[in-house]
């Protein structure tokens, strides 16, 4: 039989979704749970209601990506503070959803690679989805991107992204509207001002709201007058940060206040 | 955890003991976010980081006392120190909780 270690070094290297809980004060300082994805669980510290307490909490926060020190009583109790745990949530990777094979989409997939995306690139168009042009992605799919999100859209949330870089409004518009029917955190479309608003003016008529249209980042991007496909791509990962962060984004060296 | 587990590996393979320190807990600023690893055989070799070269050196002190038994698994932490102190701290202004334990489960 393995080790505890050893599960959890397992689950790491497939990258399968795990949590490693560890009672860090309190009685059996030390003791370990792992939790995995599909609910099973491995280990125990020290009281069996305590590890069904744990396990219901680490998967929250494994939906949710965090790892922090919880507080419980010696069998699991809320607001009791006997012993503290520390939750080490491994979520999957994030996902960048990317439509559109052109130019920008080579420097935007190589810059979400830096940032721990899987990287999927989407275009109908069967001759610019060729792995010569896309080697970092991880995934390439020749499809229409309305086809690609009815069967992956089911799994985009927080902290997953989708840009849409065709700026043509036959393939931009069903992208857009499958995408607004996933949760998906970040929802970018590349376009000038002008090509945004003849797309806004088509989404209304497909009976989107205004609330849905708020959703959408268009022009992507931060405004940090990048030209090239490489500085539109930071310029890009940058917001998706800040979403993420809820940050303004304005300079560090005219803001006061916590930098992390 | 991911990052380090290599050297784990080749550790463990040649039969070498391993204190690993984890950050638990982190107040205001600080550089790494809980679950940030570092750690330390006992030949003093290193793998990973939980600060941005501020407190590592002086984990690996305290991996090696737990290691040698001088100390048990539990909580470190490490809190701000400006210049003139020279004590161990972040220059950043936080405070980090490290977990420091042996790599027995």
């Amino acid at each position: 039989m393995s080790s505890i270690y050893e599960s959890y070094r397992d689950a790491l290297q497939a990258e399968e979704p795990v949590v490693l809980a560890t009672v860090i004060e309190g009685k059996n300082v030390g003791s370990k749970l792992l939790v995995f994805g599909n609910e099973n669980i491995e280990g125990s510290l020290g009281s069996s209601e305590l590890d069904r307490v744990v396990s219901r909490d680490a998967l929250g926060m494994l939906e949710a990506g965090t790892s922090e020190v919880r507080h419980y009583g010696v069998d699991g109790e809320a607001r009791q503070d006997d012993l503290s745990v520390f939750i080490e949530t491994h979520s999957r990777s994030p996902q960048m959803i990317i439509f559109g094979a052109v130019d920008f989409t080579r420097a935007l997939a190589a810059q979400s690679k830096l940032l721990g995306f899987r990287v999927t690139v989407c275009d109908a168009r069967e001759v610019f989805v060729t792995r010569r042009r896309f080697p970092m992605a991880d995934e390439l799919v020749v499809d229409w991107p309305d086809r690609l999100l009815e069967r992956i859209g089911g799994d985009l949330g927080q902290r997953d992204a989708v840009c849409v870089l065709t700026h043509d409004a036959k393939f931009d518009v069903p992208a857009l509207l499958s995408s607004l029917a996933t949760s998906v955190g970040y929802l970018g479309a590349m376009g000038s001002r002008l090509t945004h608003e003849k797309r806004v003016d088509r989404l209304r008529s497909e009976g989107v709201t205004e609330e849905q249209l708020s959703r959408i980042m268009s022009p992507l991007g931060l405004d940090i007058g990048g030209r090239t496909p490489e500085e539109t791509a930071v310029s890009i990962v940058a917001e998706i940060i800040a979403i993420r962060t809820g940050r303004a984004a304005p300079r560090l060296s005219e803001t006061t206040g916590h930098i992390h | 955890m991911n990052e380090i587990l290599a050297d784990i590996e080749r550790w463990r393979s040649a039969g070498q003991r391993i204190a690993v320190a984890r950050i638990v807990d982190i107040e205001g600023s600080g550089p790494r976010d809980p679950g940030a690893a570092m750690a330390v055989n006992n030949l003093g070799e290193v793998a990973g980081s939980v600060s941005g070269g501020c407190v590592e050196g002086a984990v690996v002190l305290e991996a090696l006392e737990l290691l040698e038994g001088q100390r048990d698994a539990g909580i470190t932490s490490f809190g701000f120190s400006d210049d003139e102190a020279f004590s161990v701290g972040l220059t950043c202004g936080g405070t980090i909780h490290l977990f420091i334990e042996e790599l027995n489960w």
